[in-house]
């Protein structure tokens, strides 16, 4: 039988891990070549869920695309939309009421905890415990249903308009946002004890999946998965949207280059999102959520660029116009994308295992890789 | 006093007044037999619905509740439904062995449970051996695991066939070291003598310091050898999908599954059996009163008691742990539990020279 297992010439094992795989969350195809546990390349192919998004937008109006891209990087929804929405504006030139800009935050931030949410118990998951999962969901639970009360869905929200954002929030919403926060913090300490100070969780986690500050940029990560590095690339911190530069909240870096590294970024990006949301939920200011705009947008001939900071990195929206009611070229710069180009270098030497836990602290979202 | 052992002597006084005594004992083999049997397919079922809700419970979730009361029979409708779930045999693959493989595992697991003394004088087998029969023939696991793994054509059950094969072999060291402790201190390998030499307390207690490491080092590696979560290599459902058992569909996937529960269920009956007095009942010392009300609760009970709390216990593992990579498994076994299992060992074995246990 052995013969028919496929091997290189080297004899080296051959093993194709997905599209169809619980560990690459979606349909990520990778192609490991394997010396016993030992991986020795890995080589992704991508495709499996390419919808060619940014070729729809360019038939969609400038009020139609942002919906598409919701589906994206759909755990960071707000954050995308919110990056089109700026991007539009910055063509258009209009001016973003000001309690416009604090819901934008606030819902950014709130979006990024649920995403952290989700990718700790995944990376649980990976890493073959369950319960964090369901620990995760309990509180990423709240956010949703604060999401579906104010935006009308709870994973793809729609809810940034050019302008604005949809509709006002909920009157519910304060008091809903701080009974999570009251919550959240009453459950944090149970992400500690059941896997950050578990000593099997930081044995699997500490020293592997190097990646050095000076890898990270050639490679073009961002996102905490660069912070873990301890490159500081924090959108929100050195090119400030909305209201990011009147907040007071750090840039999470950690030094320690590993996988470890880049799960407590994470965990404290949450605490950081944490207060973020605490600085903002009682200041609300009064006034329209939506600026006044023209039924028909169209931005003038030229190019527009626009990051945001996303749950996973920085996320670039390019936009090219003629001057006519819909994009001539839009062009996204995903942060999974080049977050998922730096597995070969971080895998290789290391075991099949900590392949796994080390996509998992990359925090791969498949479609925003694909587009 | 209702108990397992009236009811054998009953059944085998009975055969012996009505049949000759070679129809006798051909008789008494079938009905153990079948007792084997159904308490296989009784412990699957309980097993499964047990680990299902404590895992429910630890992940803040109901679990089954809809087959039957609070979802008690749902593990009776997924054997039906395995049962009439086609049995794949992938085309590449080793037709016999593959096939063989889930019997084995299965054979394995009926096997041990002849020493196993469930109640007082409530055994198959009291052979005089019963420890180093537990040991040799849980062994043999491995064998159906790498049959399985080989004969599957299938790189990723290869692979968790490999990690199997290297962990139970390991493992299993230590796990007899632990078991040889109070194998030392009893002076013997029968199941009875080494529960009616608790009849004044539990080993755990009786030597407490040496005892207590190697109840520890043994639940460790027993969980191991079961191939249960944190060392759960072999299955590894995020990096191997399923390990060993991929291409295995229908019944006999059914029969790994049944296999495995009915090993840990073993193992802790085992680790009962030695550590914690297996059906002896609870006794402290000279309390004559406490000691004569304990001795009121059914042998049986004190040993699923005691058993069901250490399957308790590995599922508890398998719920809050995340999974140990190869070679720190591996490092585990050969850099710590081996040494502290031969020491402890020796300690123990001078412990029971000296008489300084109680």
């Amino acid at each position: 039988m052995v013969e028919e297992i496929g091997t290189t010439s080297e004899g080296d094992l051959i093993i194709n891990v997905g599209p169809q795989h619980p560990a690459t969350h979606g349909v990520l195809h990778l192609v490991i070549t394997l010396n016993g546990e030992t991986i020795k390349k890995v080589e992704p192919h991508l495709g499996y869920i390419h919808r060619s998004i940014e070729k729809m937008c360019e038939s969609l109006t400038y009020r139609q695309f942002i919906y598409v891209t919701s589906r994206m990087d759909y755990l960071s929804a707000h954050i995308n939309n919110h990056g089109c929405a700026l991007c539009v504006e910055k063509g258009l030139q209009v001016e973003i009421p000001a309690r416009a800009q604090v819901i934008r935050v606030l819902m950014d931030e709130l979006t990024r905890i649920a995403s952290h949410e989700l990718w700790w118990g995944a990376m649980a998951m990976d890493l073959g415990a369950f319960t964090p999962f369901f620990h995760a969901f309990r509180e990423r639970e709240t956010i949703n249903d604060i999401m579906e009360e104010t935006c009308g869905a709870r994973l793809t929200m729609n809810y940034m308009v050019p302008g604005g954002v949809m509709q006002d929030l909920h009157p519910m919403f304060q008091k809903r946002v701080k009974d999570f926060l009251v919550l959240y913090k009453r459950k944090i300490h149970e992400y500690d004890e059941l896997l950050t100070g578990n000593i099997i969780f930081q044995n699997r986690m500490k020293g592997v999946g190097m990646l050095d500050p000076a890898d990270a940029i050639s490679y073009g990560c961002t996102g905490p998965t660069a912070r873990g590095s301890g490159v500081r690339c924090d959108v929100r911190k050195f090119a400030p949207y909305e209201v990011y530069d009147k907040l007071d909240f750090e840039e999470v870096t950690e030094q320690g280059c590993d996988s470890f590294a880049r799960y407590m970024v994470r965990i404290r990006e949450m605490q950081q999102s944490v207060r973020i949301i605490e600085q903002l939920i009682d200041n609300i200011p009064s006034g329209d959520f939506q600026a006044k705009t023209k039924a028909v947008l169209k931005l003038p001939k030229g190019e527009f660029y626009q990051q945001v900071e996303t749950a996973r990195g920085e996320l670039g929206i390019y936009i090219v116009s003629e001057g006519g009611t819909t994009p001539y070229r839009i062009k996204f710069r995903s942060p999974g994308f080049s977050n998922l180009s730096v597995l070969d270098h971080i895998a290789r030497g290391s075991k099949l295992g900590d392949l796994v836990a080390m996509m998992g602290t990359l925090d791969l979202v498949i479609p925003d890789i694909d587009r | 006093m209702w108990s397992f052992s009236q009811i054998a002597n009953n059944v085998h006084e009975w055969l012996g007044r009505t049949f000759s005594p070679s129809m006798a004992l051909f008789f008494e083999m079938v009905l153990a037999g079948i007792a084997v049997i159904g308490l296989f397919a009784l412990l699957g079922l309980v097993l499964v619905i047990m680990e299902r809700k404590v895992s429910a419970w630890m992940q803040i979730r109901l679990g089954p509740n809809r087959v039957g009361p609070k979802g008690m029979l749902q593990s009776l409708a997924d054997t039906l439904k395995l049962l009439v779930k086609e049995g794949l045999t992938p085309d590449g693959a080793d037709k016999f062995l593959f096939n063989l493989a889930p019997f084995i595992a299965m054979i394995v697991a009926m096997l041990l449970m002849a020493p196993v003394a469930f109640a007082r004088d409530f055994q198959l087998w009291d052979m005089n051996i019963g420890i180093l029969y537990v040991s040799a023939v849980s062994s043999i696991t491995v064998i159906s695991i790498l049959m399985a793994g080989w004969s599957s054509n299938n790189k990723y059950s290869l692979m968790g066939a490999m990690r199997s094969g290297a962990q139970i072999i390991s493992y299993e060291l230590s796990a007899g070291l632990s078991v040889l402790s109070i194998v030392v201190l009893t002076g013997s390998l029968q199941i009875s003598e080494i529960v009616h030499s608790q009849a004044n307390g539990w080993w755990i207690f009786k030597a407490f310091p040496t005892v207590l490491v190697s109840f520890v080092t043994f639940i460790i590696a027993v969980t191991a050898e079961t191939n249960r979560a944190p060392f759960d290599l072999a299955e590894a459902e995020s990096e191997l999908t399923a390990g060993f058992h991929t291409e295995y569909s229908g019944m006999k996937f059914a029969l790994f599954f049944l296999a495995e529960y009915v090993n840990v269920f073993i193992v802790c009956a085992i680790g009962a059996t030695l550590f914690l007095g297996g059906w002896m009942p609870f006794h402290i010392g000279n309390w004559q009163g406490f000691n004569h009300v304990m001795d009121y609760i059914p042998s049986s009970l004190w040993f699923f008691g005691k058993t069901f709390f250490l399957i308790f216990v590995i599922m508890w593992f398998r719920w809050t742990f995340p999974r140990l990579r190869i070679d720190q498994l591996l490092t585990l076994e050969w850099k710590y539990l081996l040494p502290i299992s031969m020491i402890n060992l020796l300690i123990t074995t001078a412990i029971a020279i000296l008489g300084w246990h109680f």
